[in-house]
C-alpha cells in the first residue's frame, strides 16, 4: 500500500520518460520502426562528441581514481594528524558536492586566461601556459575542472576500504620476509582493486552526464554529448528529434554497463572483505 | 621509514591545494572589481541585484518542495518493503538507483518529449505545471540518497516489533508512521533533507531546459554577462555547500555503512 505513490511516481517521471526516448530511438518522425538514428550516431559531429566525451571522462576518472587512493592512503597511514585528516575529509565532502555553474567560475577565475595561476605561472615562473597552446575551454581544461569533483568524491568512495586495510596483514607480511613493495604489489592491491575499479567507474558515469559545468565553462564551444543534446534540446541543432533519442540512448547504454560492472564489482568485494 | 613519511606529506600537500587553489583564484578574482584595490563591491552587487534573492527565494522554495514531497512517496515506500514486501526490495533498489544511469539531461529530454505542448499532459505550458514537473525531476535526482538514508534508518530500528506493538494498541498505519517511525528516522531524514538541498539549490540542466527561474540558470546567465561577480558567486554557493554538509555533520551524524 505504502508503494503505491512510490510506484506511480517511478512510472511517471523517470521509467516512461526514459523508455519514450529508447522507442524514439528506433523509430522515424512518422513513427516507423528503423536503425537510421543509431546509424547516425556514426556522423562526424556526433561521433566527435561521443569521443571527447569518453576522452574528457576517462581521463578525469582515472586520474581522479589513481590520485584520490593516492590521498587516501596517505591520509590513512600512521602519523598522520587526525585534525587534518578531519579537515581534509570534510573538504571532500563539500567539492565532492561542488560541482556545476560556480564551479565552473572558480576555474575560469584560476586557470583562465586573466586566472590567479595562469598569471602567477607567467610572471613569476616565466611559463605562458595560454602561449603554450593550453585554455581552460579545451578538454585539458575541462578534465582539470572536473578532477575539483571526481578527486575528493573518489577519496570519500575509497576510505572505507582503505581503512579496511588491516595492521596485522602489513605485520605477517613483514615477519614473512616481505619487502614494502611486494606487500603492496600482492596484499594491499589484490585487495584493494574490486573497490577502487568500481569507484572508477561511479567517475566516469559521474562525469560522462553532466553539463553544467562543461556549459558554464565553455558554452557550446567544446563539442560533448552532453552539451550537443542541451543544444537539441533547446532546438538549436540537428533539426531532428529522432536522432535526438538515439544520442539519448547512447549515453544511456554507456553510463548502463559502467553501473551493472560497478554494482557486480562492489557485491564481488562485499562478498569478499566484510 | 622515513621516506614512506615524506611521501604521504607531498601527497596530502598537493592534494590539499589543489582544492584550495581555486577557492583563493576565485576569492582574488572577486575582490578584484574596483580598479586598484581589493574590495568586496561584487559581493555587494550581488546580494543587492533583485534577481539574485527571486531566484534564490525560488530554489530554496523548490528545495523544501522536493524534500518534502520527496519524504512523502520514499518513506511510506521504504517502510513498505522492510515491512510487507521484502520480495519487492530488490525491484524498488533498482528503481532508485536508476537516476544513477540515466543522466539528468536524458530524463529531462523525456520530460520535455512526454509532457511538452503537443502531448497528451502538457505540464510545460502552465507555470504550476513546470513547477511540478521541475519538482519531480528533482525528486528523482535526490531518489538514491534519499531511499538509501531512510533505509538505513530504518534498519537501525526495529521496525517490525514497534509497528507490531503499536498495532496491537490500535495505531492506524498513517498514525505508525508518523508517530513512530518518523521521530526514529529523523537523523536519516534531517541528512537526507540537507543533501537534497545541496543538489536542489545551484541545479542547473533541469531549471534551464524547463525554462524555470531557478538559482542555476540565473549564475549561468551572470557567468556570460559580467566578470567579478560570478566569482562572487561562486564563492556564496561554495559557502552554502559548506554550510549544508555541516548541517548533516552536526544533525545527521556520521553515514552508517551502506
Amino acid at each position: 500500500m505504502g508503494l503505491g505513490p512510490f510506484a506511480v511516481f517511478a512510472f511517471l517521471f523517470l521509467i516512461l520518460p526514459t523508455i519514450g526516448l529508447f522507442v524514439g530511438a528506433f523509430q522515424d518522425a512518422d513513427g516507423t520502426p528503423t536503425l537510421a538514428n543509431i546509424a547516425g550516431l556514426m556522423t562526424p559531429v556526433v561521433a566527435n562528441a561521443f569521443r571527447q566525451s569518453l576522452i574528457v571522462s576517462g581521463a578525469s576518472a582515472v586520474v581522479g581514481a589513481v590520485c584520490g587512493l593516492a590521498i587516501a592512503l596517505a591520509l590513512a597511514g600512521p602519523g598522520t594528524p587526525r585534525f587534518l585528516r578531519e579537515a581534509l575529509l570534510t573538504l571532500s565532502g563539500v567539492a565532492s558536492n561542488f560541482a556545476g555553474v560556480p564551479l565552473a567560475f572558480a576555474f575560469l577565475a584560476t586557470i583562465g586566461r586573466l586566472g590567479l595561476v595562469t598569471i602567477i605561472l607567467r610572471d613569476v615562473f616565466g611559463i605562458d601556459i595560454y602561449a603554450a597552446g593550453f585554455t581552460v575551454l579545451g578538454t585539458t581544461g575541462l578534465t582539470l575542472t572536473y578532477l575539483y569533483f571526481q578527486l575528493p568524491l573518489m577519496v570519500l568512495l575509497i576510505m572505507p576500504a582503505v581503512e579496511g586495510l588491516k595492521r596485522e596483514w602489513r605485520e605477517a607480511s613483514e615477519m614473512l620476509g616481505a619487502t614494502g613493495w611486494q606487500h603492496a604489489w600482492r596484499i594491499t592491491a589484490p585487495v584493494l582493486f574490486p573497490s577502487f575499479a568500481g569507484a572508477a567507474l561511479l567517475l566516469f558515469a559521474n562525469a560522462f552526464g553532466a553539463v553544467a559545468t562543461a556549459y558554464a565553462l565553455t558554452g557550446s564551444f567544446i563539442n560533448l554529448v552532453t552539451i550537443l543534446l542541451y543544444a537539441e534540446i533547446r532546438g538549436e541543432v540537428l533539426h531532428d528529434a529522432n536522432l535526438g533519442y538515439a544520442l539519448a540512448f547512447g549515453m544511456v547504454a554507456i553510463t548502463g554497463v559502467c553501473n551493472i560492472v560497478y554494482l557486480r564489482l562492489r557485491a564481488f568485494s562485499a562478498r569478499r572483505f566484510r | 621509514m622515513k621516506p614512506a613519511r615524506i611521501a604521504r606529506a607531498v601527497v596530502i600537500a598537493m592534494g590539499a591545494s589543489y582544492l584550495l587553489l581555486p577557492l583563493l583564484g576565485v576569492l582574488e578574482f572577486a575582490l578584484r572589481m574596483r580598479r586598484g584595490a581589493y574590495s568586496f563591491d561584487a559581493f555587494a552587487a550581488i546580494f543587492e541585484d533583485h534577481r539574485f534573492q527571486d531566484t534564490f527565494l525560488y530554489s530554496t522554495v523548490m528545495a523544501l518542495v522536493t524534500v518534502v514531497l520527496g519524504m512523502l512517496i520514499i518513506v511510506p515506500a521504504a517502510y513498505a518493503v522492510r515491512l510487507h514486501a521484502p520480495r519487492l526490495r530488490a525491484a524498488v533498489e533498482f528503481v532508485t538507483l536508476l537516476p544513477l544511469v540515466v543522466p539528468a539531461i536524458v530524463i529531462v529530454f523525456g520530460y520535455v518529449r512526454l509532457y511538452g505542448s503537443d502531448s497528451f499532459l502538457p505540464l510545460t505550458d502552465s507555470d504550476f505545471g513546470a513547477d511540478a514537473l521541475l519538482a519531480f525531476g528533482y525528486i528523482t535526482l535526490a531518489l538514491p540518497y534519499i531511499y538509501r538514508s531512510v533505509d538505513a534508518g530504518l534498519g537501525a530500528m526495529d521496525v517490525r516489533t514497534l509497528s507490531e506493538a503499536a498495532e496491537s494498541l490500535g495505531a492506524r498505519p498513517h498514525t505508525i508512521l508518523l508517530r513512530i517511525v518518523l521521530p526514529n528516522i529523523r537523523t536519516a531524514i534531517l541528512s537526507g533533507a540537507f543533501l537534497t538541498s545541496a543538489i536542489v539549490l545551484g541545479e542547473f540542466t533541469f531549471a534551464s531546459l524547463l525554462d524555470r527561474p531557478a538559482f542555476g540558470p540565473f549564475m549561468q546567465l551572470l557567468g556570460a554577462s559580467r566578470a567579478y561577480e560570478p566569482a562572487a558567486l561562486s564563492l556564496v554557493a561554495f559557502a552554502l555547500t559548506w554550510g549544508l554538509m555541516v548541517l548533516i555533520g552536526a544533525f545527521g551524524g556520521r553515514r552508517r555503512g551502506t
